[in-house]
């Protein structure tokens, strides 16, 4: 089991925390088409590499992270309070 | 039809006392196995005691009900699961006799020596490789017939429905060193580990630590003697015996299975660790040839193990075919015991078997050299399987060594990794420990203790590649797979080992590829002419041993929540209704009666699950207005609205009101079910895109006891009890919230809200006094007619009202204006969360709208999820709610139903479970009770 780098509680197991996907920036909903909004809802990136995913400490301090994480290795690059710039 | 002969005379036998031997003959035990009795001693296998006792078949294979034998005499031996009492799937070579077990045969009907489905053996190619994909496709309408026919070839024990629970239990642990595998290697790395300070779990599957060591000579059992000494000397080393490392994880977490354990049926322990030592030793491989299966042919260290561990003589005239120093010993050792060794073969000097034969047992060997030999044994010694698993879980990928004809890793394959013993080289016990002592040592620092260690040489020795003789046998003994099914496949096209894998299920068995993979790669190699470094190998994937579904589960948790009015539901004999983690009254014996209570008079009802948030800040507003599809800055300090939450894709998320206690105060409450997920959304918004709000949220829920006060006599009630609070209609109106005390409880929180359609308020209590208002309320409302209600009134009620229930009457797909909800959706808000598939749903006509049915016969109430059936009898809808209603004395519904009928008046068809139809009527509206809402706002 992967182990997230909490910013506020250290090092937990990843079944402390939910995944809540994918990070991107929401459309601005007054210019929005379909197709630009049902691809922020529906379609999430899968690479291979880097990707910044959002973590809830569900069972820990309830904060909402930023995290980087390799999808290949599983190695953490930074784990930061979301809504905060890197 | 072929019967096994039962021998008259036993092949096998009791030894006299051997120096390792772990059975304790001051100990007799005394067990079954189909029936008959049975004597064992403490320490025997199941097999072992079988085995000196005479028995020799101990299961029918699972393809061609061939009698089996013991092979390997270890956990993973593929024919040697029985059925112990309850519990099936019992590793007979692995699992100690218990006194009075009840032992028997699994995969054999009528019984292990008369065996009707043996005749699989007579159709011969019947099953061959592909079988079941070539015979059981066409015709389609037969396939459940199929499942009938291979559900008998199952091989497996019996679960009974009624069989007692185990007790089953989780441990965590944290250490610096996990070692797997207690052999001399393991043992050592251990104390290398111990020696530099780490704290160190070592994990052994057998019931003793030692390895080949235990079952080695003299000079062996002195090694292990003085490193068991050397072990219970040393600190900080935890042993775990009759247990198996079945996963390694990310992070070095690792999955211990204790399959026996002080106080418990079985554990599973989840282990982090700094660092991990594989140390699994090998595995000695099978040899493919006709006839390797049938029961007196067995492994080299099979006869060892049996010979030094049970003191059991495998057999009386024994044919050894030995391509390596053990092999040699083997032979040594079945001579000094007593057995007639027949013939040695060197397969170092191209000596090999060419066939087996006998019926039900071994009778003769067929040597390379056209010898046919009288034998009752056959032990072979041709090689090793390197069980690497928990390596290659770990990302490792282990190379083929031509020259040692096994797969071979590096001592630190991986950061954090690490390998000893045999699956890194070979070397004499004393070269083993000197090699896993510095590894131990270079593992404790990897996880911070110490310095490391130099590490000495270990690699493989040179060792002939022997896999298949000149004849056909069986290369995986679990499943019943042959090397001639292996040919097959490769010429049907499934040549690479992933595809030949699944295509002949070879490794797919009980034994998981330990016995069989290397074997199948030789063959699968030499029928496409190819290297087994060529084609490689098959992905390795916990669990490495077999686990139990209970020590996955451990014991159970359901926590359970009561409301602190519990006590009283109890009391009047409530119906329990399971709601989430919560116990609720459902109803106190007769829901009619409670409705009209509530209708008639005035009805409590315990609604402490409600979700409630606490929200203070001068932003709430701003907050409510992106999280609500309503609006809500003009809500005015003392009053209470009504609110719909949608997610993103404008599918209805979760309703409840919000009040508005103080300038910037505000009280939330949401569904009994959604209260946590409310919570994490709102936080979620404060967190992140709303993190320039000035909102603080605080859960409340089980801070108050939540009584809803029902009923046309429900202002009188209150006012018996409530002081600080104006409760005259014009003082306190519908959907207004005051604060004040009741009963002389304070700081209670009162809403005027009304779910059942009834003039009513919604009490919210600190939940210490949840009870005493209660029954304070009970008391003084006797004269008024008060009494409880429970949920399936509120139900009705609510339904009679036309109220939705989010997640009932809306599912996954439902957007608000499919809800009903066309009053409440303000599309001119600039943004909320939703807001876009809002408006593009206003612009559409074809979404399913939510109505209220009228059943024109008015004894059927229409089960709910009863679908609605068009004019072209093509489904149009579906029943979301459904009762009788007391009060209109007709069934009610609330349906999902098709726009272009939704109209008002139109009838369509439900169709009913029994297969009738009945017709309905869509209302005018979904409230039947009070549409106008002149009661709530009584």
């Amino acid at each position: 089991m992967i182990q997230i780098p909490c910013p506020y509680c250290g090092l937990r197991n990843a079944n402390e925390f939910a995944s809540t996907g994918e990070v991107k920036p929401r459309p601005d909903v007054a210019t929005a088409t379909p197709a630009v909004w049902r691809a922020y809802l529906y379609d999430h990136r899968n690479p291979e590499g880097l990707v910044t995913e959002g973590w809830y400490h569900r069972a820990g301090c309830r904060k909402f992270l930023v995290v980087e994480r390799h999808t290949q290795t599983n190695e953490i690059r930074s784990a930061r309070p979301a809504g905060v710039a890197s | 039809m072929r019967p096994v002969a039962r021998r008259a005379t036993p092949t096998s036998g009791r030894l006299g006392p051997r120096p390792g031997e772990v059975i304790d003959r001051a100990r007799p035990l005394r067990f079954t196995f189909d029936g008959r009795p049975y004597l064992a001693y403490e320490g025997d296998t199941i097999v072992s005691a079988l085995l000196a006792a005479g028995e020799s078949v101990f299961s029918r294979s699972f393809k061609y009900h061939r009698p089996r034998g013991v092979l390997s005499a270890t956990f993973f031996d593929p024919n040697c699961t029985v059925q112990v009492g309850e519990e099936p799937n019992v590793r007979g070579a692995h699992r100690r006799v218990r006194n009075g077990d009840v032992v028997s045969a699994q995969n054999v009907w009528p019984s292990l020596r008369y065996d009707v489905k043996a005749a699989n053996q007579a159709v011969g190619r019947f099953l061959s490789a592909g079988f079941y994909y070539k015979t059981f496709i066409k015709p389609e309408p037969l396939w459940p017939a199929y499942q009938q026919v291979l559900k008998r070839f199952a091989a497996g024990g019996v679960v009974g429905a009624d069989d007692p629970h185990g007790y089953y239990d989780h441990r965590y642990a944290h250490v610096d060193v996990v070692v797997a595998g207690g052999g001399p290697a393991g043992i050592a790395a251990a104390l290398g580990a111990a020696e530099a300070g780490a704290a160190v779990l070592l994990v052994e599957e057998e019931p003793h630590l030692g390895g080949h060591l235990r079952y080695g000579g003299p000079e062996a059992l002195r090694l292990l003697g003085e490193l068991r000494q050397e072990l219970a000397d040393a600190k900080g080393i935890e042993v775990l015996t009759d247990s198996v490392a079945t996963g390694r994880y990310d992070g070095n977490w690792i999955a211990v299975h204790q399959r026996s354990v002080p106080g418990a049926t079985e554990r599973l322990v989840k282990v982090r660790a700094g660092a991990l030592v594989v140390a699994a030793g090998l595995i000695e491989r099978p040899y493919v040839f006709a006839g390797n299966d049938l029961p007196g042919v067995m492994l080299s260290t099979a006869a060892a193990r049996l010979v030094n561990l049970y003191a059991v003589r495998p057999g009386t005239r024994a044919v050894v075919l030995s391509a390596n120093a053990e092999g040699d010993a083997v032979a040594a050792l079945l001579a000094a015991a007593g057995v007639e060794v027949a013939a040695t073969l060197d397969a170092r000097r191209a000596e090999t078997v060419v066939a087996a034969r006998g019926h039900g047992h071994l009778s003769s060997v067929e040597t390379s050299q056209g010898r046919v030999v009288e034998a009752d044994l056959l032990v072979t010694a041709t090689g090793w399987t390197a069980p690497t698993s928990l390596l290659n879980m770990a990302g490792v990928r282990p190379t083929y060594d031509e020259a040692a004809a096994r797969f071979v890793v590096g001592a630190e394959p991986s950061p954090g990794v690490f390998a000893t013993g045999g699956l890194v080289g070979d070397a004499s016990p004393e070269g083993l420990v000197a090699h896993g002592r510095a590894v131990g040592a270079r593992a404790a620092a990897a996880a911070g203790c110490g310095k490391g260690a130099v590490l000495p040489e270990l690699s493989p020795g040179p060792h002939p590649a022997l896999f298949r003789s000149t004849t056909h046998g069986f290369v995986d003994y679990s499943e019943d797979v042959s090397s001639k099914d292996v040919f097959q496949a490769a010429a049907e096209g499934y040549d690479s080992p992933e595809l030949a894998k699944r295509y002949t299920t070879a490794t797919m068995g009980p034994s998981q590829g330990k016995l069989e993979l290397v074997n199948f790669l030789g063959v699968l190699a030499e029928a496409t002419g190819r290297s087994i470094g060529e084609l490689g190998t098959t992905t390795w994937r916990p669990p490495y041993a077999p686990v139990s579904l209970g020590a996955l589960a451990g014991r159970p948790h359901e926590p359970v929540r009561y409301s602190p009015i519990q006590p009283y539901h109890e009391a009047m004999g409530a119906k329990p209704l399971v709601a989430a983690q919560w116990i609720r009254p459902d109803h106190y014996g007769d829901p009619d009666a409670e409705v009209r209570r509530v209708r008639e008079a005035v009805g409590l009802i315990d609604v402490t699950p409600l979700g409630k948030l606490l929200l203070v800040g001068k932003d709430t507003p701003a907050l409510l207005n992106q999280l609500y599809v309503n609006k809500w800055s003009a809500l005015r300090v003392g009053a209470v609205r009504y609110g719909v939450m949608c997610a993103e894709d404008g599918v209805v998320f979760d309703d409840g009101v919000c009040g508005r206690l103080g300038e910037d105060r505000y009280l939330m409450s949401t569904t009994s079910s959604g209260a946590g997920a409310v919570w994490e959304w709102v936080e979620r918004w404060l967190q992140t895109a709303g993190r320039h709000l000035d909102v603080y949220v605080t859960p409340l829920t089980t801070a108050y006891a939540s009584i809803n006060v029902a009923g046309p006599a429900s202002r009188t009630l209150l006012s018996r009890l409530v002081e600080g609070v104006d409760l005259a209609p014009e003082a306190f109106p519908y959907m207004a919230v005051r604060e004040g005390s009741v009963a002389g409880v304070e700081r209670c929180v009162l809403w005027r809200i009304g779910f059942t359609g009834e003039l009513s308020y919604e009490l919210h209590v600190p939940a210490g006094y949840g009870l005493f208002v209660w029954e304070s309320l009970l008391d003084a409302g006797s004269d008024l007619g008060v009494g409880p209600f429970g949920i399936e009134a509120q139900r009705i009620m609510r339904l009679e009202k036309g109220h939705l229930i989010v997640g009932q009457d809306t599912d996954g797909l439902t957007q608000a204006l499919g809800a009903g909800l066309d009053w409440l959706v303000k599309l001119d808000k600039a943004d909320f969360v939703g807001k876009p598939e809002l408006v593009w749903q206003a612009n559409r006509e074809d979404y399913d709208r939510l109505v209220a049915l009228v059943p024109t016969d008015e004894r059927t109430v229409p089960p709910e999820a009863s679908q609605l059936l068009g004019i072209d009898g093509d489904i149009v809808g579906r029943i979301t709610s459904s009762r009788h209603s007391p009060t209109l004395r007709h069934p009610i519904c609330l349906a999902r139903l098709a726009h272009h009928l939704a109209t008002p008046g139109t009838v369509v068809r439900i169709h009913l479970p029994d297969g009738r139809d009945v017709p309905a009527r869509v209302a005018e509206t979904l409230a039947a009770y009070d549409s106008e809402g002149v009661k709530l706002r009584a």
